[in-house]
């Protein structure tokens, strides 16, 4: 079947078998390999990506369940040719260590973000605990998330009082 | 590498022609919601349709309102939506305690009300939280609509009276005064099917302080509670007095009527026990909510999650 999905702001009509599952479509017809694929059974979230507004564990949905649809994945996430804050977050607090997982997290992260812009802790682990990361132990994974909704906070009021551009001032570590 | 077979696929753009579609590809085709647990299905080859018609376009089948005194929830409503849905909470609070321990977040967006109760695993949650509130099943064919009490709607596992050419439609849940309801589930870690579960709802007696029992429904899942229920347990609460040794004994029945079966989520000797517990927790909990006693029991937790809120354990050091 001919699907056609806008994956990352660009279009893709590609013709696939139904039974493609997303994850594939997006790593093996695409290329885009930022987007891991792990489990294969639904629990561990290395890949969520966003389907139209929200993030779905792709080995879990068929790349013809996103014909017609956007697609948002980890290659997608910065803006204006920078960095989302979600990602300085996860540089500047030492959120990965094997990067395994972070694709996933980090499109989680930025959907919470944009729900909720200032989470707790524990909302930060609730919205991420369908996702597993071996290395970090969680800490420096929510750690990185405040630390994005810190900056985020931070720079809208600067644009609200019109300072600055809205860009992130801090350096990376 | 977990690879469907080779399927064919519909997307629906209406109930009618969502059931036109099922008429034509006859009873090889399956209707895909979510896909969360249908997807899986057919990774292990468990599932091989040969077409899937995708109803995720019937977007008029995602709805929670109240009409005629009963609360109606579309079947491809999200387990998201309902979570957030502040109608549903108000008006059976069991709906968002199962809902909050459904799964994860990310798989609560997409899998639906309506594919839970198709998909009629026996450790399905809301099947349990829909037998306690002795809902409604609205199922649509092409000649017509039809309706099913949630207690008939289960044949067995994986197998419910949803017919092929069928779409289950709407669950209804009569709004009776003086009701309160709970769910209560233990799983081995946040996010994982439970290893038993229990919900109920209770309605009293002429309102909120008498103190009898005028009707209550049990739901069980996990523990092979016959659909999902507990029947002999609801007939001995049927005018008791809303008591903690009433629940007890409760708890004993249905537990007593229920036949676990020993898995990798544990023994059956352990599964009811839990059935019996949770039974009466569940019970003691709706019947704070349904006559408004202050704050409610601590919901059970798994091992190892902390409650909102608590200060997290330090390691030395930090
Ligand atoms: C990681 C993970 C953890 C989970 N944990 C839990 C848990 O703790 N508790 C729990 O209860 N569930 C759990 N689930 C299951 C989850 O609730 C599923 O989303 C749900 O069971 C199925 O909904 P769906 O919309 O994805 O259905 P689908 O997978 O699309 O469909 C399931 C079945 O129902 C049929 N169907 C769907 N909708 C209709 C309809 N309207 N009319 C007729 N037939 C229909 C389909 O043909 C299929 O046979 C979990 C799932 C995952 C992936
Ligand atoms: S690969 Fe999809 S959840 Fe693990
Ligand atoms: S950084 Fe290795 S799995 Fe999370």
């Amino acid at each position: 079947m001919q699907i056609a999905v806008s994956v990352n702001g660009t279009e893709y009509s590609r013709v696939i078998e139904p039974r493609l599952l997303l994850i594939h479509f997006i790593r093996d017809d695409l290329g885009l390999t930022g987007s891991h694929w792990g489990c294969d059974t639904s629990n561990c979230g290395a890949c969520v990506v966003w389907l139209d507004d929200l993030p779905v564990k792709s080995c879990t949905v068929l790349a013809a369940m996103a014909d017609g649809r956007r697609v948002l994945t980890v290659e997608g996430l910065e803006r204006r040719g920078e960095l989302d804050p979600v990602q300085q977050g996860f540089a500047h607090c030492h959120g990965l260590q094997c990067g395994f997982c972070t694709p996933g997290m980090m499109l989680t992260a930025r959907w919470l973000l944009d729900r909720n812009p200032d989470p707790s802790e524990q909302e930060i682990r609730e919205a991420i605990s369908g996702q597993i990361c071996r290395c970090t132990g969680y800490e420096n994974i929510v750690r990185s998330v405040r630390w994005a909704a810190e900056h985020e906070s931070a720079a809208a009021d600067r644009d609200h009082h019109g300072l600055g551009d809205g860009s992130e001032g801090d350096d990376l570590a | 590498m977990q690879v469907p077979a080779y399927v064919e696929y519909e997307k629906a753009t209406s109930v009618d022609h969502a059931l036109t579609l099922l008429a034509r590809f006859g009873p090889e085709a399956r209707v895909l919601a979510g896909g969360h647990s249908l997807i899986p299905m057919m990774k292990l080859r468990l599932a091989q349709p040969e077409t899937l018609i995708d109803i995720n376009g019937l977007t008029g089948l995602s709805y929670i309102e109240v009409t005629d005194g009963e609360l109606r929830i579309g079947a491809m409503t999200r387990h998201a939506q309902l979570l957030d849905s502040a109608v549903a909470g108000q008006r059976f609070a069991i709906l968002h305690d199962a809902e909050r321990v459904i799964a994860d977040p990310v798989v609560r967006l997409w899998g639906t009300v309506g594919g839970s109760l198709c998909q009629a695993d026996p450790s399905e949650d809301l099947s349990a939280a829909f037998a306690a509130l002795k809902a409604t099943m609205v199922i649509q064919n092409l000649t017509g609509t039809r309706t099913v009490h949630a207690r008939e709607f289960h044949t067995g596992p994986y197998e419910t009276v949803v017919a092929p050419g069928e779409l289950l439609t709407e669950i209804r849940i009569a709004i009776v005064p003086g009701g309160g309801s709970a769910y209560q589930k233990v799983g081995r870690r946040v996010g994982d099917w439970p290893i038993g579960a229990a919900g109920a709802a209770i309605w009293l007696d002429n309102g909120s302080d008498s103190g009898t029992i005028a009707d209550a429904g049990i739901g069980l899942t996990a523990v092979g509670a016959e659909h999902f229920s507990a029947a002999a347990a609801e007939d001995f609460l049927r005018g008791a007095p809303a008591t903690q040794e009433t629940f007890a004994r409760a708890g004993q029945i249905a537990a007593e009527h229920c036949r676990p079966v020993s898995d990798q989520r544990g023994p059956a000797d352990y599964k009811r026990h839990l059935a019996g517990e949770l039974t009466a927790r569940a019970l003691g909990a709706a019947l704070a909510r349904a006559t408004g006693a202050g704050p409610l029991p601590p919901v059970q937790r798994s091992p190892g999650q902390r409650s909102p809120g608590s200060p997290r354990p330090r390691r030395g050091g930090s």
